[in-house]
């Protein structure tokens, strides 16, 4: 069986020479939700890139069933969705309703179909009263939704988002946990929201200087105080994490939607 | 709820009463109508004043069809047409011809302030025209209806990008004139002013770098090159009667003033 996401001796240099990612392991089941941990400069993002072929680079790589080559680049791109951090770099059309069909469009599907699909995702997101609203009338919680709501409409089989919850404030940050719990997906975060990961993802791993350097129930991660200090990583100050139960997955969670794959 | 409303009418850019069977019109209808009013206007030739009633009549009609108010129109008016006219007001003291005013040191000749009348006729009912399209139509609509006017699509997605990151370079250029402003700058001469072109390539560098992610954002939602294809428009009964009535009023007018 196939599995989400298969990394392994994962390396990129940039341009000017300096190395990204210097040898990732990782392996996601269908289902999972991982949470991906590290300093600024880590490689998150980077990483986050090669699993929707926006970067190329060597080892080996299978992301959602396909092997990740510039062959497989439209199709891999459909079944991977990307929420990018800054949501005006996601959201470039006009309007709300553009900004969501343009995935399904770009899938050649019918316009009924992207319809069905818009009003869809939108309401996933508790976003369907702006959809003819422009994307800059909008908050910033609610274009980071508007910006989930794109990669939803394309019904992708992972959802990778980087750094959900920047820049949003403590209500719109909720509202975005709210609206992430009940989907569906294999999700992996970029994140060093230590506490959004202790409650959405059963599973951390910690990316370094371009390199996997923890991977583990996040419970048993983030209690690891010597090893977050090491990577310059902190729970906020005070936080128990006792107190912080993993959110319910919906029913049948991983084992379904492995299943389903 | 009034409030609100005219909240949302202003980020649209509309005035009016949107649901005014201007606002409702197909933006197809509406450019072709107006800017078919523009072009007999700019056509034109001086002394021909009625054809210039007829344009300012039909523009004030469509005004009161939509419910656009003066004050809507003349702020949005008095952006641009101070500019054009700034050019047209020093033609009566250069064109030469007819009678002769004697104004102390300088002489105004009656064919300079003829085209000067023109001119201004004409700009009027253009920025008047555009400024009705605008408060009548959204910017996304009017793409739209250029895009379906087959308008090249390479033009319509450069229009489409500068409206949806005007906004977002706006307030770019806004936080950064705050930093310079919170550390004291305060530029006295020229030579202070440097900073600004600090500023300004700044700004490119952003503008430059958000333009490469917005592309990695489109591609990873399997962009291939091509916009998707917008929603097809159709165009109804008052579309067609509106543009109608539009050229049946003014196109003969034009067409005797050239005769005359």
């Amino acid at each position: 069986m196939s599995c989400a996401v298969h990394a392994s001796g994962l390396r990129y240099d940039y341009p000017s020479g300096h190395p990204a990612l210097r040898g990732v392991d990782l392996h996601v089941e269908h289902g999972e939700r991982v949470a991906v941990l590290g300093p600024n400069g880590a490689g998150k993002t980077t990483l986050m890139l090669h699993l929707n072929g926006l970067m190329l680079g060597e080892g080996a790589l299978e992301v959602a069933g396909l092997e990740v080559s510039s062959g497989t680049l439209h199709d891999l791109r459909i079944r991977v969705g990307v929420v990018f951090q800054d949501p005006d770099d996601q959201l470039f059309m006009p309007t709300v309703r553009e900004d969501v069909a343009f995935g399904p469009l770009n899938m050649g599907l019918d316009r009924p179909a992207v319809d069905e699909r818009v009003r869809e995702a939108l309401a996933a997101v508790r976003m369907a009263h702006v959809i003819d609203r422009a994307p800059y009338q909008l908050s910033m919680g609610e274009r980071r939704r508007v910006a989930l709501a794109t990669v939803l409409a394309m019904r992708p089989r992972l959802l990778v988002l980087d750094e959900p919850s920047a820049n949003l404030d403590p209500r719109a940050r909720r509202g975005l946990l709210d609206i992430l719990e009940p989907i569906e997906r294999t999700m992996l975060f970029t994140t060093h929201d230590l506490p959004l990961a202790a409650e959405l993802c059963e599973r951390a791993v910690i990316l370094a200087a371009g390199r996997v350097v923890a991977d583990g129930p996040t419970a048993e991660v983030l209690a690891d105080s010597a090893l977050l200090a090491a990577h310059d990583l902190e729970l906020p100050a005070g936080f128990d994490l006792s107190g912080v139960a993993l959110r319910p997955r919906p029913e049948g969670g991983a084992a379904a939607l492995a299943a389903r794959s | 709820m009034g409030g609100l409303c005219n909240h949302s009418l202003e980020l649209t850019g509309l005035a009016g009463n949107p649901a005014s069977p201007v606002h409702r019109l197909d933006p197809r209808a509406k450019i072709v109508g107006l800017v078919s009013i523009t072009i007999v206007a700019v056509s034109t030739p001086p002394r021909h004043w009625p054809v210039y009633v007829a344009c300012a009549t039909a523009l004030a009609a469509v005004a009161m069809l939509g419910r656009v108010g003066v004050g809507d129109i003349w702020r949005r008016t008095r952006v641009v047409l101070p500019l054009i006219l700034f050019v047209a007001i020093f033609v009566p003291f250069l064109r030469t011809g007819g009678a002769v005013y004697d104004l102390g040191p300088i002489k105004v000749h009656e064919a300079g302030l003829l085209v000067l009348a023109a001119v201004a006729a004409k700009a009027t009912i253009g920025t008047l025209s555009a400024v009705l399209l605008g408060t009548t139509t959204t910017f996304p609509a009017v793409l739209h209806g250029l895009e379906a006017m087959r308008l090249p699509r390479t033009f319509v997605l450069i229009a489409a990008f500068m409206y949806r990151y005007l906004f977002v370079i706006v307030e770019e250029v806004a936080r950064m004139r705050q930093a310079l402003a919170s550390r004291g700058y305060r530029p006295r001469n020229a030579l202070q002013a440097g900073a600004l072109g600090r500023v300004a390539t700044a700004l490119f560098l952003r503008s430059y770098s958000r333009g490469e992610r917005v592309y990695l954002a489109m591609l990873s939602r399997g962009y291939r090159g091509a916009m998707p294809q917008a929603v097809p428009l159709s165009l109804g009964r008052a579309d067609i009667v509106f543009v109608g009535v539009v050229l049946a009023s003014l196109v003969p007018l034009r067409l005797l003033a050239e005769l005359a």
